[in-house]
């Protein structure tokens, strides 16, 4: 009977064999896919299992976490004024996942970056909690708060920069809501996620980065940035050679002024006004293919702007025609921007011509303070020379400063203020409400501290109501004035 | 595998005894399950386990008195089959501790019952009671072919054993499959038990018509095929499997007993063909059972695609259950890679359903890992391992066929359980030899373990001197 014994030896060996390499398969083969599979709830449960770490402003943390007392879930995020903070911070919910800041440095949140492999390690042996990290921002909060309170129940949004460095000062969105009101995984946690998820007013859209809209008249001043620097127009005192009524190239279809005196209006009088036959001239001048160019130095058609959050691609059409493009150029047609993008454009020119890559984390710290990673400030392009720059703020400037300028609802007491508003018409045969607009920023001798977009959309006002100027402008001074209340 | 080897050790020569190898080495059983122990409380609550002496000692304790009366009673019994045994109970005992402090499990268990209480300690009692039974067998299981003389008394008993589940009032369905019975405040699960009482009638009986069912037979396709009337004893086998299958709604305990009994069937008499009808046969009644039994269906719809059929899975059937279950389980195993969580860091609760029992695997792999798994699954390959080396050293065939059976049936209880949980092939409703919770699953392998070592004992018993001869002096060699 030894014979058929050894038989089966050997198939009881091929039997722990074959359990060997399933284990080898499921353990090894497949253990990455395995461990951060959607429904492993392992991930969410180690996100949550220590102190996470905060996002802070100002030296203060916006962010917190509460211990939950659950047997799933250890901590809980909680957040400090969250409806403000939301477009910066993003949620972070148990059962909701995270997104934003508190999903892209989640690593650092949560102290499972490598960077924070030396922390974790000396914690083992002292005995201590693993801790999270801590995201500093480079936002005020002094513009955020009067952001968000301007646009209070508004739809719109608001992105201010500092020109200088890129540092984003202020994001807000409205309407907006509380990450906090999804932050755990109960049923009240549900009820909060749906309604939102179902509101038509979409309060979780981060409107700031992530929406865009037609920029209206506030393009214009790339159109003669565009203008300038190609030599169509080299004195903005100069009478432009424009008709009236201008005829859109290769149509019979005139261009409607909403200003009057556009006739051979000079440059700078145009921007005052707001004339959009000038500039649609213009931009038709210039030609598609520079104006993309010009676009494009801005940021436009780039999808990749990362603050590190990434903001929707800002749109000029590569392919229009050229009625088209004259339209393009007064910001009407399909050309769309997001407030951040506008607001890229008006720290360009506040910076003398030199665009700084806008961005939102200062620094990441270890639990214990140490600085593991700075942002240093980043040159992103230089989309014109200074001269030009100089003689667009000059004209921005007049728009806030001279009696017949359409922004000065935005003027600041001892401060030069430059601006440019817009109504960008949308919807079906322009019937929707449109969205008021106001770019600008403000300068002081040591350069320009702050440059803002705010885009406020269907306001509750009537359709003749409805102008940059008015309805924008002045949520865009309030925030100046808390960047410049800032630095005294 | 060398044949040269001398495993059939007959001769009169005083073998080493090696009880001072299986002592070195319950040593090392003892002490790692201590360690693992001591890792846990350090793990979950960052101090030294209040329990740790008292677990230590009683584990000690146990071995210690097992080691004592081996070298008592079974002298030259295997050296390595106790302390694996050791091991893998205490390790099971560590791992079972570890799942009850799970804050998650308490929690479930105060909002279904209001009332939570640990496994751990009634598993310890279990694993005594089964070092008492493994005991028992040696002190008074003086020769393994005592049992020969039960060989119908066994079929009897295996066949009632098999069926209690089945009895109204007394089986009670856990999670779909019928294999349990409830007696007072005890679930017991028969079939454990089953497993060594069919293997002494399997023994006893082929030991008998080995030779009618080798030899009587008619040559076909190159296949020896049996007479139609020795073709009776499979066909009741299958038949009962299938009953099981059916009926207890078990994979497992019926490719188990029908796998041992092909097993033994082989090994008895020498015949290929045998393997190839049980395969067939195997087969033939899987499918039949496994395309209407609806339990059976859902599992091997979680084994074919786990993540899948969670979503396909209509809602509010078992299926979902049972997919969920398994993508729990694969979820465990990836999550705890190479080396795994570390002792009492891992999140193997999450598998819900009989973290414990069933998938205590589970818990290995996310808390060792791969590395331990493999450890673990080469400690049961040792385990079968010895017990063919005792079959093969065996010098009676009664005693080689229990051997085989019953560590035949190890092996196949081993590769259903840990390919299960693993997704090797569809789950069925087995536990883990001696790691797992249930006390029937500990005390019956405890008495697996001392048949063999009451089989292998007296395999390597030198036999006994030949009595002299009354001829020998008198009988003169008359040389020419």
């Amino acid at each position: 009977m030894n014979k058929p014994l050894r038989r089966i030896a050997i198939f009881c060996g091929l039997l722990v064999l074959a359990l060997l390499i399933r284990d080898n398969w499921i353990q090894y083969v497949r253990a990455g896919e395995l461990s951060t599979h959607e429904s492993n709830r392992r991930v969410t449960i180690e996100r949550y299992a220590n102190v996470r770490g905060n996002i802070i402003v100002d030296g203060k943390p916006i962010t917190g976490t509460v211990d939950s007392k659950d047997p799933f879930y250890k901590y809980k995020r909680t957040y400090v004024d969250g409806p403000m903070w939301a477009p910066v911070t993003g949620y972070a919910s148990q059962a909701f996942d995270a997104n934003q800041l508190e999903k892209l440095e989640d690593g650092i949140l949560t102290g499972n970056d490598d960077r924070l492999f030396f922390d974790r390690t000396l914690s083992m042996f002292t005995g201590d909690k693993k801790k999270g990290g801590d995201v500093v921002t480079t936002l005020s909060g002094a513009a955020q708060k009067a952001a968000f309170e301007g646009l209070g129940d508004k739809k719109g949004a608001v992105a201010a920069i500092e020109p200088s460095t890129g540092k984003i000062l202020a994001l807000a969105s409205t309407p907006s809501y509380d990450p906090s009101s999804f932050a755990g995984y109960h049923d009240k946690d549900a009820k909060a996620w749906q309604a939102l998820e179902k509101d038509p007013e979409k309060p979780k859209l981060n409107r700031a980065l992530r929406e865009i809209y037609p920029p209206g008249s506030t393009f214009k001043v790339l159109t003669a940035a565009a203008a300038l620097e190609n030599g169509k127009v080299s004195d903005i005192n100069a009478a432009t050679k424009t008709p009236e009524p201008y005829i859109l190239p290769d149509t019979n279809r005139e261009m409607v002024n909403h200003a009057r005196g556009c006739e051979n209006a000079t440059l700078k009088y145009a921007m005052e006004v707001s004339c959009n036959s000038v500039f649609a001239k213009l931009g038709h001048e210039v030609g598609r293919d520079k104006m993309v160019e010009m676009a494009e130095k801005f940021g436009f058609n780039n999808g990749e702007i990362d603050t590190p959050v990434r903001a929707a691609k800002s749109v000029y059409d590569r392919n229009m025609d050229r009625p088209q493009n004259a339209l393009s150029s007064i910001g009407q047609f399909n050309t769309n921007a997001t407030p951040l993008q506008m607001a890229m454009v008006a720290a360009a020119i506040a910076n003398d011509g030199k665009l700084m890559k806008p961005y939102m984390v200062e620094e990441l710290r270890s639990p214990d303070l140490d600085v593991l990673e700075k942002h240093e400030p980043e040159e992103m392009s230089r989309p014109m020379s200074p001269r030009t720059a100089q003689l667009v703020q000059e004209m921005m400037e007049s728009v806030v400063q001279s009696n017949n300028g359409t922004g000065g609802k935005a003027k600041i007491n001892g401060v030069t203020v430059g601006g440019k508003t817009g109504t960008a018409q949308h919807g079906e045969l322009n019937k929707a409400r449109p969205y008021a607009w106001f770019i600008s920023y403000a300068k002081t001798e040591s350069g320009s501290p702050v440059a803002v977009a705010v885009v406020v959309e269907d306001s509750k006002a009537t359709r003749d109501d409805i102008s940059g100027g008015g309805l924008a402008g002045p949520i865009a001074r309030d925030v100046m004035k808390a960047v410049l209340d800032g630095k005294k | 595998m060398s044949v040269v080897t001398n495993t059939t050790t007959i001769g009169a020569i005083d073998l080493p005894s090696r009880r001072n190898t299986e002592l070195a080495l319950l040593g090392f059983a003892v002490a790692i399950p201590v360690f693992a122990y001591l890792n846990v409380g350090l793990a979950l609550d960052g101090e030294v386990p209040a329990g740790m002496l008292g677990y230590g000692l009683g584990l000690g304790l146990l071995a210690g008195i097992a080691h004592l009366l081996v070298r008592r009673f079974a002298k030259y019994a295997d050296p390595i089959l106790l302390p694996l045994a050791t091991l893998l109970n205490g390790l099971g005992l560590v791992l079972i501790w570890r799942l009850d402090q799970s804050p998650r499990v308490i929690a479930k268990s105060m909002a279904q019952f209001g009332s939570y209480s640990p496994d751990a300690p009634k598993q310890l009692m279990y694993s005594a009671i089964g070092v008492a039974l493994f005991l028992l067998v040696l002190i008074f299981l003086k020769d393994h072919r005592v049992l020969q003389r039960y060989t119908y008394i066994s079929m009897v008993a295996a066949v009632i054993l098999l069926l209690l589940p089945l009895v109204p009032g007394l089986g009670s369905d856990v999670f779909g499959a019928q294999i349990w019975i409830k007696v007072g405040p005890f679930s017991i699960q028969p079939g454990e038990f089953a497993k060594i009482v069919i293997a002494v009638f399997f023994s006893g009986y082929l030991m008998v018509k080995r030779d009618a069912l080798a030899l009587a037979s008619r040559r076909f396709m190159g296949l020896y095929l049996p007479r139609g009337r020795d073709l009776g004893p499979i066909l009741t086998i299958w038949a009962v499997s299938l009953l099981i299958l059916v009926f207890e709604n078990d994979l497992g305990t019926s490719l188990l007993f029908f796998g041992m009994f092909v097993i033994m069937l082989y090994v008895a008499t020498e015949r290929t063909s045998w393997i190839i009808m049980g395969l067939l046969m195997a087969v033939g009644g899987a499918v039949v059972v496994g395309s209407t039994a609806s339990h059976v269906k859902s599992r091997v719809a979680a084994w074919l695609d786990p993540f899948g059929c969670l979503e396909t899975a209509p809602e509010g059937s078992n299926m979902i259950q049972a997919c969920d279950q398994m993508t729990q389980v694969l979820m465990s195993f990836g999550s705890g890679g190479t080396l795994g969580a570390g002792l009492g860091q891992g999140n193997s609760d999450l598998v819900g359903f009989a973290a414990n029992s069933d998938f205590i695997f589970a818990t290995v792999g996310e808390e060792l890992g791969l590395a331990g798994v493999m450890a673990f699954l080469l400690m049961y390959g040792l385990i079968v391992e010895r017990g063919i080396r005792t079959a093969l050293a065996a010098r009676d065939p009664f005693g080689k066929l229990l051997a085989t059976g019953l560590s035949g049936a190890f092996a196949l209880q081993v590769f259903v359980v840990a390919g299960g949980v693993m997704g090797l092939i569809p789950l069925t409703g087995m536990t883990m030899p001696f790691l797992a919770y249930g006390g029937s699953s500990v005390i019956a392998n405890w008495a697996l373990i001392a048949i063999l070592l009451r089989i292998s004992d007296t395999a390597r018993r030198p036999a006994p001197a030949p009595a002299p001869s009354p001829d020998a002096e008198m009988t003169q060699v008359v040389r020419p």
